[in-house]
């Protein structure tokens, strides 16, 4: 038997199921709604409703998009014979944040863990594969994150990647070992990128 | 600086999990307490000062304290970050399958000082030979050993009469071999040649500076190299991942070139 009416009840076990919301914060965060007025508890309801309706994997890079190619593949402004490649989708944000690339992403959607059973197959590496067919690619950027993972994903996208005779560079390390790119600051990102080294 | 609520540890880095915003649950496997959890706070920002320390399949001293649940590291020094290792991904791959063992076959709160040396050991050799797959076998044989699950080699399992030149059997589940007459098939058992018993045999009493200098054909290392996996299997009751990985390197990677490890 709930403590609390239906309705609190099944809000409250929804917001607590989402990352570093406990009992107690997804309890404050259903009297605030309660306490607020119908139409913001509606445009939060659709908010939720339209991100999983529209957003999904751009069929180009992967990255999350609205539209299909995203914006980034779209532009033609950009440079489009340089592709980073990245694990995440959040990692594409910071990068774009530092203005320093004007080039396309790949995200790959993990890192080869083998302990993990986190094997290529499972990540987007074929597609990157076939983006790289037609020549137009002259320079891959690997922008994995700097540790065990980042590292293995590197080295094995360096191995079948350098008989295509694609000019293959890595970030500089600037970033130390075991961080992860998400939380870089923007000056440490920027200078990785622009001293990005020979695999 | 050491109060009753802090120590110290030499550690190997086994994995991280990433909890939270950016804080990490590490395991390690400590030469004073064996294998260890703990928490480094923030070391997924790259201004971290533990973020790069913590970080498989390194060595480091590091210190904690105590904490409520899990005990929290509040310094790493890394004494060695194997960068040839990770610089290698033959070689980084095989540091995941040995650091995958370490974790499967220990518990918590199991010190065991020879276990966390063969480690170290081990690592340090996969730089120093380059990724030679005997360090491997050498790491396999003795870890089972020091975890009490030593092959008897030299005399039959179940009569206990010295194997003779020949035919013989290995089997998992008796943990040794089986000479001709004793295997009838109830055991899940497997031929073994004599070469592959005499290596193992030496390798069993040997240091890995000794083991390294005996050339083996490819052949009788992939007999062992099945060999061990059959054992390690049956042990776990189930497959080590890395091992697959490991495999799919040595036969090449099937997408745009074959190109194989050496
Ligand atoms: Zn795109
Ligand atoms: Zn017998």
């Amino acid at each position: 038997m709930s403590f609390f009416a239906e309705p609190i009840a099944n809000l409250i076990q929804e917001f607590s199921k989402l990352p570093g919301i406990g009992p107690k914060s997804a309890q404050r965060l259903v009297y605030y709604l309660l306490r607020n007025s119908n139409e913001e508890a509606k445009a939060l309801a659709e908010a939720i409703l339209e991100l999983k309706e529209k957003i999904r994997l751009c069929s180009i890079c992967f990255n999350i998009t609205d539209c299909d190619p995203c914006v980034i593949c779209q532009d033609k402004e950009r440079d489009h014979s340089k592709i980073c490649v990245v694990e995440k989708p959040s990692d594409v944000l910071p990068l774009e944040r530092t203005g320093k690339y004007q080039g396309m992403y790949h995200v790959l959607h993990g890192a080869i863990n083998p302990s993990q059973g986190i094997v290529p197959e499972q990540l987007r590496i074929n597609e990157l594969l076939s983006r790289l067919q037609d020549g137009s690619v002259s320079e891959v950027i690997l922008a994995t994150n700097p540790n065990m993972e980042g590292e293995t994903t590197a080295l094995y996208l360096y191995r079948i990647l350098e008989p295509l005779g694609i000019h293959i560079t890595r970030l500089a390390r600037g970033l130390p070992f075991g961080g992860e790119l998400e939380y870089a600051d923007d000056v440490t990102l920027a200078q990785a990128l622009e001293s990005r080294r020979e695999f | 600086m050491t109060s009753p609520h802090t120590y110290q540890a030499q550690a190997i880095v086994i994995k991280q999990t990433k909890i939270g915003e950016a804080d990490k649950v590490v395991t390690l496997y400590t030469l004073e307490f064996g294998k260890l959890k703990a928490v480094a706070k923030g070391a997924c920002r790259p201004g971290s000062k533990l973020g790069g320390n913590v970080e498989p399949p390194n060595y480091c001293l590091v210190m904690l304290a105590k904490g409520r649940n899990l005990d929290i590291i509040t310094q790493s020094q890394t004494m060695d970050g194997f960068l040839k290792v990770k610089g290698d991904l033959w070689c980084i791959s095989c540091s995941s399958y040995i650091l995958e063992l370490v974790d499967a076959f220990t518990t918590e709160g199991s010190p065991n000082q020879p276990l966390f040396e063969l480690l170290l050991d081990a690592l340090k050799n996969l730089s120093l030979s380059n990724g030679d797959e005997t360090v491997l076998r050498y790491f396999e044989l003795h870890l089972l050993q020091h975890l009490g699950y030593r092959p008897q080699l030299r005399r039959c399992v179940v009569c206990n009469s010295p194997l003779k030149p020949g035919v013989n059997f290995f089997s998992p589940g008796q943990g040794g071999a089986l000479c001709s007459g004793c295997n009838h098939g109830e055991f899940t058992s497997h031929p073994i040649s004599i070469d592959a018993l005499k290596v193992l045999r030496l390798w069993q009493d040997c240091d890995y500076h000794t083991v390294s200098r005996v050339k083996m054909s490819s052949k009788l290392s992939s007999e062992l190299r099945l060999l061990m996996q059959e054992y390690i299997t049956y042990l776990l009751q189930r497959e080590v991942k890395s091992m697959a990985w490991l495999e799919k390197l040595k036969t090449g990677f099937g997408v745009g070139s074959d190109c194989g490890v050496n």
